[in-house]
């Protein structure tokens, strides 16, 4: 069985993926987390998740081009160079 | 607690933490690998702390306790001796026994009326306590193994057994301390 294994660094903040361990089953998974993810003082928790459990999406239809929906549909290097412009500043 | 005492709790703790350690690169899987390595430098570790209190009442260094006694000198039991690679079967029953064993006297060492000792004992403790739930939880899938029974029903008698080393100690003591004495003098 894979477990992943997620680590949080410091309290409060997201946890984020660490690697993966491969053990037979959760107890064993648990105690190779700790050793491969924690014993350097290097995380605050570990996350030990069935492989199974992790759902996985990577299909995002945006058939339209609706770049107005996206962070890039508004290039603000543009923008500000026309403001400039207007402003006699470029 | 007497010195001998330490010694004989170091000694246990540097040989089997050397002889675990036989199995870093080698071990069945490559996350116990891992474990187990980490297990072993944690008892290497622990042998250090018990060597600096022992050495402090004999007037000695850790290091030299550790290194610059004979072989027929060490207090350890004669279970932590064997050389037990590639038997991972046996290995894991030593270990289930040792770790036992080493819970029902750390288990005594943190009652001790020497806050040093209590106190180690009880930091030490805190660490054994992994080596317990990985021991236990190897005991719980192996233990309807012949092999692993037959392990345990072999070594069980060598626990206690400290007066009579075996040749397997002697050969490591040769692996163990070649560095320190090929300069002779010298401080490391």
């Amino acid at each position: 069985m894979i477990y992943e294994v997620f680590r949080q660094e410091r309290k409060g903040q997201a946890f984020a993926h660490a690697g993966s361990v491969e053990a037979p089953n959760e107890e064993f998974a648990e105690a190779y987390a700790r050793e491969q993810y924690g014993r350097r003082g290097e995380s605050t928790a570990l996350w030990v998740v069935p492989r199974e459990a992790v759902h996985e999406i990577d299909d995002f239809a945006d058939e339209l081009q609706k770049n107005y929906h996206r962070v890039d549909g508004y290039p603000l290097k543009e923008k500000l160079g026309r403001a400039r412009e207007r402003a006699g500043t470029a | 607690m007497s010195a001998q005492e330490l010694l004989e709790l170091a000694d246990d703790e540097l040989i089997l933490g050397w002889r675990n350690s036989e199995w870093t690169g080698i071990a069945p899987l490559l996350e116990e690998d891992v474990a187990f390595s980490s297990i072993a430098q944690n008892e290497i570790g622990h042998a250090r702390a018990w060597y600096e209190l022992a050495a402090r009442e004999l007037g000695t260094t850790a290091d030299e306790l550790a290194f610059d006694r004979q072989p027929d000198e060490y207090r350890c039991s004669r279970l932590v001796e064997l050389r037990l690679v590639p038997d991972w079967a046996a290995t894991i029953a030593r270990h289930h026994l040792y770790e036992t064993a080493d819970a029902e006297r750390i288990a005594a060492l943190k009652q001790s009326d020497d806050p040093e000792i209590a106190g180690l004992a009880a930091k030490i403790d805190r660490e054994e306590a992994y080596h317990r739930m990985h021991a236990q939880m190897w005991f719980e899938r192996l233990q309807d193994e012949p092999r692993f029974t037959a392990a345990l029903d072999e070594l069980r008698p060598l626990l206690n057994v400290r007066d009579e080393h075996t040749p397997e100690l002697a050969e490591l003591w040769q692996e163990m301390t070649i560095v320190r004495r090929s300069v002779a003098g010298a401080t490391w």
